[in-house]
């Protein structure tokens, strides 16, 4: 690793040994930063601001492309796709982060508590969470099959219940989705949450007891305050989750992506598409430049109403 | 794991060895039930992918008669061997460079003195706002333009640093103390092996859970590698499964045999490295 010294020898022996101290440690920190800040550049910020370049353009790989002003967008507003499929990122949002975080923390909170295998436990709850999203897709995807293939539907049929269409429906496709990817991330959050209980000093429990609280006042007056940093990072880390899902999507809907018409369609599956089978990257531009805008005002939004309280 | 969960005092452990409560039973049980019903999808897979065609109409978790005929029939063309390479090699090309990179910019924010450094540190931050659906179309146009489409430089190069590692890795640093970094200065090491000798060794930990993070990450990617992959040589396992999968239409018990390959590797390392892993998340959940 002697190439990392930075400075050649002949600077050393001459110009080098004039810097002071300091100014020689700042040469290091410019010279340790130098491929980083080449990378965050060309990697980072330049796409970022041509993807806002191009949402104004008609771009589709074959023509250079031409500005049309706010014509993609003008487009994109007045297609009813579009605004289905608005609609449905939300769906994922408001459903799937509430109903992961309450499941999680109610699991994470008795689980802190169980010391009879408890590793094993914790184990059961943490294995999903290291598979891989488009495996587990097709294996929810077999499971929600009619009646001689899919569990749950033989489930159902066992106990004398009517079998449900689930992916074929466009009423159910999007919350049997919705289940998978709430399974699939429900590990991560069960731990954060169990360190963040962890993370409580014992002595507030001890002065609660002291003062009589109950099991209930303890949760409501001092866990859940102390958990508030914790909670904050999983909601914004679970909105923009589900806000960005994909994987789950394209894979439990390949002979029709996003279907049943379009009922499951995110807005990442609809920039696939618009992008990669259309290569219509121009108006594919302005989709990103709108999810852009929703992951930055939700993650705002929820920052701040969580940092007031 | 134990170590984690003692109990507070040896009187506690008494008394929870004393009364054992039907609240706590019950709870216990629940927990349990919730648990099984968790790893649910994973039964049946191995289970599936263990029956003949004939008897996948059989919902019965232990096959009447199990075989390996699946896994032969899958491995047999070489392809899952060669995606579940290319998985590998990526993720661990794409782990070492954010094991250096990150944390040499990690360190340099959080050690040294120098003007422009709290610029530099924002704007790398402000980097985790940009998500990387908005910016896989001046990837892919950057790709097409340097001939990175189907090559394994093309699915690692977006990855290579992370705004999320290197923020990790500076709040690690600054625990550091300076009185060692001091030291070796007067003993005449240059800066850069006080880096890599002296400071890095100080946070392992956190190495450890940035790395896990990044190798699952990237192991487990799907988006980007199926943007930027055409041909079947160059597909990551996830992409080439689904690949296959489409391929297989409704022969569940391949669908499922390639689900499986996709899923051993990554839970027989989280059986030898449990430990670490969940400390690893705990970790860098905490900080981040």
């Amino acid at each position: 690793m002697s190439s990392g010294t930075g400075v050649g020898p002949v600077e050393k022996t001459g110009v080098w040994d004039r810097f002071t101290i300091g100014q020689k440690r700042v040469i290091w920190a410019w010279a340790f930063l130098a491929v980083p800040i080449v990378f965050y550049v060309g990697i980072r910020f330049y796409p970022t601001f041509q993807a806002f370049w191009l949402s104004f353009t008609n771009w589709d790989l074959l023509r250079p492309a031409r500005f049309i002003g706010l014509a993609n967008y003008q487009k994109m507003f007045a297609d009813p796709v579009f605004w289905k499929v608005f609609q449905n990122t939300f769906s994922y949002l408001i459903i799937g982060t509430p109903v992961s975080l309450v499941v999680s923390f109610v699991i994470a909170y008795y689980l802190d508590r169980v010391r009879f295998m408890h590793g094993f436990i914790r184990a059961l709850y943490f294995l999903p969470f290291l598979t891989t999203a488009a495996a587990m897709a097709w294996v929810w995807r077999w499971f929600y099959q009619p009646v001689p293939i899919g569990i749950i539907n033989g489930f159902l049929a066992n106990v004398g219940l009517p079998s449900q269409p689930f992916l074929r429906s466009m009423d159910q496709a999007l919350p049997a989705i919705m289940v998978t990817a709430i399974w699939a991330g429900l590990g991560f959050q069960i731990i954060i949450f169990m360190a963040g209980l962890r993370a409580i000093p014992q002595t507030f429990y001890e002065a609660a007891r002291i003062d009589g609280l109950g099991e209930w006042a303890i949760l409501r007056k001092i866990t859940l305050p102390l958990l508030k940093p914790t909670t904050v990072f999983l909601v914004v880390f679970s909105s923009i989750g589900f806000l960005r899902i994909f994987d789950q999507v394209y894979n439990m809907t390949t002979n029709d992506p996003g279907g049943p018409l379009n009922s499951t369609k995110p807005l990442v599956l609809m920039i696939y598409q618009t992008a990669f089978s259309s290569y219509d990257m121009g108006y594919a531009a302005a989709q990103t430049v709108v999810l852009f805008t929703i992951l930055l005002v939700v993650s705002l939004l929820q920052l701040w109403v969580l940092r007031k309280r | 794991m134990t170590t984690l969960t003692a109990p507070r005092s040896s009187v506690e452990l008494a008394a929870n060895r004393k009364s054992i409560h039907p609240g706590r039973v019950m709870v216990w049980t629940l927990l349990f039930i919730g648990g099984v019903i968790m790893v649910t999808p994973l039964l049946f897979m191995f289970s599936t992918s263990l029956k003949s065609a004939g008897q996948v109409y059989d919902l019965r978790l232990i096959p009447a008669a199990p075989t390996l005929d699946n896994y032969v029939k899958v491995l047999s063309d070489g392809r899952f061997m060669r995606w579940f390479f290319n998985s590998t090699f990526v993720a661990l090309c794409v782990t070492l460079s954010n094991v250096f990179f990150d944390s040499l910019v990690g360190y340099t924010l959080a050690k040294f003195d120098f003007r422009g450094r709290y610029l530099v540190f924002i704007a790398i931050l402000s980097t985790l706002m940009i998500p990387t659906e908005m910016l896989v179309i001046p990837w892919y146009l950057m790709s097409a333009q340097f001939g990175w489409i189907d090559t394994y430089w093309g699915i690692m190069f977006p990855g290579m640093m992370t705004a999320f590692g290197t923020f990790l890795m500076k709040q690690f640093f600054e625990s550091v103390p300076d009185d060692f970094l001091e030291a070796a200065r007067v003993d005449g090491l240059n800066e850069f092996t006080i880096w890599w000798r002296i400071a890095m060794p100080m946070v392992v930990p956190a190495i450890s859970a940035l790395a896990i993070f990044t190798f699952l990450g990237n192991w487990t990617a799907f988006f980007w590698p199926l943007i930027v992959t055409n041909s079947r040589e160059l597909y990551t396992l996830p992409v080439g499964l689904s690949s296959f999968a489409v391929e297989q239409s409704i022969q569940w018990e391949m669908i499922m045999t390639g689900a499986a390959l996709a899923t051993i590797p990554t839970l027989l390392v989280f059986l030898v490295l449990q430990r670490f892993i969940v400390r690893g998340v705990m970790l860098a959940g905490l900080k981040g």
